[in-house]
């Protein structure tokens, strides 16, 4: 169990306010440059950095993260690389929490014991594989609470309370609420619908919701992160790496970050 | 309902599209035991494709190759020109059932493609079907007639604009539309129960075959061969022949270039196990666990992965799994067209060199049963430019 994911959610309760989740494609535009722009969106705001892990088949992911993939694997990087700039943020940034993010492919290809020794080592808190579902998490499952990383579970507006319920039975660190019916990417407006669903996971589950998919400016991280726990700020992110604009991205993340205050 | 083939299978899919899943699973398990859904399945598969097949003894190119009477069933002689259409069907009374008013699928060869429209236009359903660039290209005639038979046909450019890459497109468009729209997947692999209710639709392929080859030679085959790429046609077939152990099964892989160049799309004798489009199966993969691009002149077989049942008949021994290259499928291709007045398609004229290459090892007295899974008039292009750059070569 990550007592640091759990410690971020009580200060951000502390504070009044939802905590920032951001997505990073690491590797993209290059391995070299992800360790600085990390920590730059780490200063500007952010408590929890998801490494999204490039894959070659990202499914459940929209134009922009895919490039970025695509970007990071063209660039030459491999899943040890992601470990080692994962490491490395760990030292410098002893407080932010770190989550893998990553297609179920790439963790079962590494070795699901290995991988769990090693990100228990670095100081990893989480993992979430967006194409593992309550039905076949069985065989990682185990291996996550042995090494004492979280599972993040994800929930979609398609999902039924009890199934919710069942899904995050078990699980620790916070659960990761899909706002809509659809793949990652930059959208301009929300589903009207999702504050209410919000608040009624909030009332059921026994975890921190977050909210992402979709979040892109700092109004659209307010009006969610009023009845979310914590919002996930990604393609919005990476559109602005794929441009070449970190210090965009970088600003992008310290509005939505005063945003949320 | 069993969700796995030994380890194999599985629903690797988003959270998003898993209460869909289980609704499919259940009007599924419904349907397969309606009366009158089986009754109007078979109507259609009888009027509408024209079942059953025939499973033609095809004496020349059994002279050619001596040895085993080889015989041919005839899924080229179906509707829209390959077995696809079994399934199509299928799973289209299922969207009616489901109430789903579009039809979304991803195809290679295109031949799924056009199963889907056609059966979109009988049933009054929008349909769009996703599609690799590169075999937009190189299937130009198929991309007309799913233009034809008014469905939309996407171009996918990401990745290798192949048949994997059209899979991710489908799948990325189905999270956002599932609630009215049916993804018609074309071969067994995908989530639980697509590679079971595929497998279903297809199994009709192996109990004809079996029961005309009974009433023909009063025998069983000694061996069943079939093109795998995801591998629809071969467990079709298969099917019908499983629980008999003395009838010998092979899958043919494609080769490509051949196995020793990495340049083909033999998933089970050149990949190892990992989780794509929903299961777990044998996979092309780099050490890092991206996949590969598939390699193949046949677009239908040009996937890095394989339906997770045959991972479990391979891994079982049951199915023997050997591959074929480009340049002895398209001898067979050459040889089954001038001798037999059969133009196969680039799929099936892999099963069809495995088979040139097995009827030696038997006596005529024995039988082989090669799934004659498509006809090759998509291809006629394809072949020209082969030959011309081996010619090149």
């Amino acid at each position: 169990m990550s007592v640091r994911i759990d410690r971020i959610f009580e200060r951000c309760r502390a504070e009044g306010r939802p905590a920032l989740i951001v997505y990073v494609t690491v590797g993209c535009p290059a391995p070299a440059e992800s360790p600085e722009l990390i920590d730059r969106l780490i200063a500007a705001g952010a408590d929890i950095i998801e490494l999204g892990v490039p894959f070659s088949d990202p499914m459940a992911d929209g134009p922009v993260i895919q490039q970025a993939g695509q970007t990071a694997l063209n660039a030459g990087t491999e899943f040890s690389e992601v470990l080692k700039i994962a490491a490395g943020v760990r030292q410098r940034h002893p407080e932010t929490g770190l989550v893998l993010f990553s297609y179920y492919n790439v963790l079962f290809s590494h070795g699901l014991e290995r991988l769990g020794g090693e990100l228990r080592d670095i100081g990893v808190d989480g993992i979430l594989a967006v194409d593992l579902p309550l039905e076949e998490r069985d065989e990682f499952f185990p291996v996550c609470e042995r090494f004492g990383l979280d599972l993040i579970p994800l929930v979609s507006p398609a999902t039924s309370p009890e199934r919710a319920k069942r899904i995050t039975a078990g699980c620790r660190g916070f659960v990761y609420y899909i706002t809509v019916r659809g793949v990652t990417g930059v959208r301009t407006s929300l589903p009207p619908e999702l504050a209410g669903e919000l608040e009624e996971m909030r009332r059921i589950l026994p975890l921190p919701v977050a909210a992402g998919f979709g979040i892109s400016t700092p109004e659209m991280a307010r009006s969610a992160g009023v009845h979310a726990d914590a919002v996930v700020v990604g393609s919005a992110v990476m559109k602005r790496v794929l441009e070449r604009d970190s210090n965009g991205a970088v600003e992008l993340i310290a509005r939505i970050a005063e945003a949320l205050r | 309902m069993n969700t796995h083939f030994g380890i194999y299978g599985g629903q690797y899919i988003a959270e998003t599209l898993m209460p869909t899943l289980i609704e499919l699973e259940q009007v599924y398990l419904t349907a397969k035991e309606d009366p009158e859904f089986q009754r109007e399945l078979h109507e259609l598969l009888v009027d509408y494709v024209g079942r059953e097949t025939p499973l033609y003894h095809a004496k020349r190119l059994s002279a050619a190759a001596g040895g085993a009477k080889i015989f041919l069933k005839r899924e080229d002689l179906n509707h829209t020109g390959a077995h696809k259409i079994n399934n199509t069907i299928g799973q289209a009374l299922l969207a009616r059932r489901m109430g789903k008013k579009r039809l979304i699928a991803e195809t290679g060869a295109g031949m799924h493609g056009v199963g889907t429209a056609t059966v979109a236009a009988l049933f009054g359903m929008e349909c769009d079907v996703f599609m690799g660039a590169v075999d937009v290209e190189r299937q130009a005639p198929n991309v007309e007639r799913m233009r034809a038979l008014g469905a939309r046909v996407i171009a996918v450019t990401s990745g290798s604009a192949t048949l994997k890459d059209a899979m991710n497109e489908a799948i990325r468009n189905w999270v956002a539309t599932a609630e009215d729209t049916f993804y018609v997947i074309g071969t067994v692999a995908g989530p639980h129960p697509y590679p079971t209710m595929v497998r279903d639709f297809q199994s009709v392929i192996g109990t004809e075959s079996r029961r005309q080859i009974l009433a023909r030679t009063g025998n069983l085959p000694a061996e069943v061969i079939a093109c795998v790429g995801g591998g629809s046609n071969a467990m079709g077939i298969f099917s019908g022949f499983l629980d008999d152990p003395m009838v010998k099964l092979t899958g043919v892989e494609a080769g490509g270039d051949g196995l020793e160049t990495g340049r083909h799309a033999a998933s089970i004798n050149g990949g190892r196990v990992g989780v794509l489009h929903g299961c777990k199966t044998y996979l092309l993969q780099t050490d890092d666990g991206q996949i590969r691009e598939a390699y193949s002149v046949s677009a239908g077989l040009d996937y890095p992965g394989v339906g997770p049942e045959h991972s479990f008949l391979a891994d079982s021994g049951r199915v023997r799994y050997t591959a074929i290259n480009d340049d002895e499928a398209v001898a067979a291709f050459d040889l089954l067209t001038r001798c037999e007045g059969i133009i196969p398609a680039l799929e099936s004229s892999h099963a069809v060199a495995e088979a040139l290459k097995a009827a030696a090892g038997y006596t005529p007295e024995e039988s082989i049963i090669v799934c004659l899974s498509g006809r090759g008039d998509k291809d006629m292009d394809n072949i020209r430019k082969y030959k011309e750059n081996r010619g090149r070569k």
